[in-house]
This record gives C-alpha cells, structure tokens and sequence, in this order.
C-alpha cells in the first residue's frame, strides 16, 4: 500500500501530522518544481531533512551554523575526507572544537529550517516509504512533531485552503484524549493560549473568536494548527439546536426499532 | 408495508453507485451520468441528483439505499435524504487523496449531526495506490469510535460488511440511548 499523493491535496502540514499519530518510522520524499527534499522519521519523532543538494553533511551544516569557519572547513576537509558523520563528530568532540551539544543543536536547526521551508511547499508530489532510513553514519536528532507543526500552520498563507479545511465555524472543539498529546508541552503563543483557555464543547469555534476579537481567518489558522498537531478535535457545539433529522429519531418507538434493525441484519446476511 | 432507509455519502466518484448496485435488487436509479453531456450539465443544476437502490426484506419491510453526492455540490440534498434515515455511509476513494478534503468536509457536517449513526467506507482498498486504512482515519480526522471499514465496493460481500458494521453501530447506539 502507498502512501503517495500531490501537496495540493494533502499539505506538508497535514503529512506531518498523519506520521506523528501514526508514529511512523521511514522517509517522506516530496519533490518540488524545481528540487526534492527527504524527511525522516522514526516513531513519529523528525530525525533528519535534506532540501536538494545542499549541504546537508555534518561539516556543511557546523559551517553554515559559524561553529566552524570556512577556513577551518576546508582544512577539515584535507584531513578527513573519508570520515562518516558520526567520526567527524567524534573527532571534534575529542579535539575540544565542539561539545555534542553543539553538535545537535546544530544539526537540530539546520533540519528545522529545511522542514520549515517545505511549509511554503503547495505542489508537488509526495511520497512516503516505511521504514528507508539515512545510513547508520548519519547523525539524527529526535524532535516532536507537535510544535513543529503548529509552527508550520503559522506560515499558512493559503485563505482559500483553510476555509475549506475548517467551513463550519459554529462546530466546537474539544481536547484529544491521546497519549502524548499534551497541550503544556506545545510552545504556544499568547494568541493560540487565548483560543485554548476557551475551548470548551459548550463554546463555537465563533464564539471563541469573538470573544477575542479575532477575524475568521485569525481563529481558523490557529484552530487549522490545532488540529493537524492532533491536540484537538472538532465536535457539536453543545446546546446547538439538533437537526431535522435526529429529533425524528427520537419519535420513533425504540422496540420497534430494534426488532427492525435485527430483521435488517438478518436480510442482508443472508443475501 | 414499512420503508426504512439508509444514505450513501462522498465525494464524486468514491463508489457510491457501485455500492448500491452491488447489492441492489433492482437496476439502480443513477442521476450521476448526466454530467457527461453539455445539455445535461446544464439539468445538473435543477435535477434531483440521488442514487437509488432496494433490498427486500420480508413481506412488510423494505430498504431503501439513497446515494447522493458530494454535499458541497448538492447539500440541499442533505436535509431531504436524511429525513427519517436510519444511519449513513460515507464513501471514500482510498486511491485519490485529492478527495479527502472534501470528505473530510462532509464528515464534519455529519459531527454536526451526531445522534445519527454512520460508518466510512474505504473504497477501492483492491487498488494498488490505495491508503491504509488506518492512515486514512487520521487523514480523515476520524473519531477512533466511528468504525472505518476496508472497503470494494464492486464486490457484495464487501459491501454487506459494511452495511451490516453500520446496523451494528445503529444497535450499539440504541443500546447506550436505553
């Protein structure tokens, strides 16, 4: 089975949120216009990115970081050309030019910023493979995918999109019962702490952006955000008039509708 | 004689004719086909445009299956056909992602209409580009408690499952309402 598609279709965005609640563990292909990238995951948890052909080694990284001059890069370069990553690393470490803090924090940016450029990402095909992870000589980082993604909904600049993701704002929201889903680890700002305090199944998505004085497409990117980091789930709005439909329901005499259904059940399998 | 009925949902093309012609005991009544001509498209905008199947259940009790599409096309539809519905499918093309925003959309009208049982079908599950069954559901943004079911809709042993997970659903449901 394929897990393949355009952006158009399925954003960024929401990918990331099918591989963080799902906890899948292999590698996303999209490929762009004009480039490709690679993101892999393990568990759910962002591991690695590659945008194209930067320079996504462990050198190329430490040097668009400043910690190592491009001096110092090319000397490197001359001496240990035919070490891995994780060597390199080492070796640095050992020296005492960087701490493995340095090291992560590093590659932790520079995976972050190619995540955060493939946001922007609205066509292109995509592809995500089970289980094809970077060599083992590749330094990984582990990061959750929650406040990567919420931050990935604030550069939504696609209206149009979020209108059809969210149409109906008299719906209300309600907190998921998900282990791992806890809404104080989220790095939320003061705008989406506000929308959070009201969430509520007796509060509209309406009543929540009135409330604080936001317009239609202020509350949706952050309910949109909301969403896709699997934090919260959409739900009638309690004490919402019921539809046509469901208040015939209760008319109907519920023996009646259960010896009904049984007759129905037997029918069909049977046929 | 009683009539009871049930409504099949999604988006253009998820397999909602197919579904109800595979268990249908008459030739189903199909309004989708009027797209394909000019003359036609222009009926679109006024005609009903529903499916229709039956499945006799004994002597006094009739089923009725309506397919209707997509509610964003035809949502005045959606008030007329759920009047006094058992319960709800919603078909989902597995195959084309392209449609899960629109039946993400329909199945957050049908939240709206909570007291009413439903089931998605994923369709198409025979098809090599198929989506998983469990990545739909979250594609789908799917309640864990509503039933997603492996779905082919040209196959009827495929489609009674799923018409029968529903009835089981429309029971349950009665269950917790006693």
């Amino acid at each position: 089975m394929a897990l393949k598609g355009n952006l158009r279709d399925f954003s960024v965005v929401q990918l990331f949120n099918l591989v963080n609640l799902a906890g899948k563990t292999g590698t996303l292909t999209l490929e762009g216009p004009n480039v490709a990238a690679w993101v892999s995951f393990r568990d759910g948890k962002l591991i690695h990115a590659q945008l194209g052909n930067e320079d996504g080694t462990l050198l190329g990284v430490l040097t668009k970081a400043g910690k190592v001059r491009p001096e110092q890069s090319k000397l490197i370069k001359g001496h240990a050309s035919d070490k891995s990553d994780k060597e390199l690393g080492l070796l640095l470490i050992n020296a005492g030019y960087l701490t493995q803090q340095d090291i992560l924090a590093s590659i932790q940016h520079y995976v972050l910023d190619v995540v955060y450029r493939l946001f922007a990402w609205v066509d292109g095909f995509f592809r995500f493979d089970n289980d094809v992870l970077p060599p083992d000589d590749h330094i990984t980082v582990r990061l959750d995918l929650e406040n990567v993604i919420i931050e990935g909904s604030r550069r939504i600049e696609q209206i149009q999109s979020l209108e059809d993701e969210i149409p109906n704002l008299d719906l209300a929201l309600n907190f998921v019962e998900r282990p791992g889903a806890n809404i104080r680890d989220v790095h939320l700002n003061t705008q989406e702490w506000k929308v959070v305090s009201y969430i509520n199944p007796k509060n509209s998505i309406r009543q929540i952006a009135k409330t604080n004085k936001m317009n239609e497409t202020e509350i949706r990117t952050i309910v949109y955000g909301l969403l896709e980091a699997g934090l919260v789930e959409i739900v009638r709005a309690e004490g919402a008039p019921m539809p046509a439909q469901a208040e015939q329901f209760e008319k109907v005499n519920k023996v009646e509708r259960e010896s009904l259904v049984n007759r129905l059940i037997d029918r069909i399998r049977s046929m | 004689m009683q009539t009871v009925k049930m409504v099949v949902t999604g988006p253009f093309n998820s397999g909602k004719t197919e579904f109800i012609r595979s268990v249908s005991e008459i030739d189903v009544v199909s309004t989708e086909r009027s797209i394909s001509s000019e003359a036609e498209r222009v009926k679109e905008t006024t005609t009903v445009a529903m499916d229709f199947g039956r499945i006799t259940v004994d002597d006094e009790l009739v089923l009725y299956l309506f397919g209707t599409p997509g509610q964003k096309r035809f949502d005045f539809m959606w008030e007329i056909l759920s009047e006094g519905m058992l319960g709800f499918i919603v078909m989902v093309d597995s195959n084309r992602p392209e449609t899960f925003r629109e039946a993400r959309g329909i199945l957050q009208t049908f939240r709206a209409y909570a007291p009413t049982p439903y089931v998605v079908a994923a369709n198409k599950q025979d098809m090599e580009d198929a989506w998983e069954v469990e990545d739909l559901r979250i594609a789908l943004k799917l309640d864990s408690k509503i039933k997603m079911l492996p779905c082919i809709a040209t196959k009827k042993d495929s489609v009674k499952s799923v018409l029968l997970e529903l009835l089981y659903s429309i029971l349950e449901e009665m269950g917790e309402v006693n």
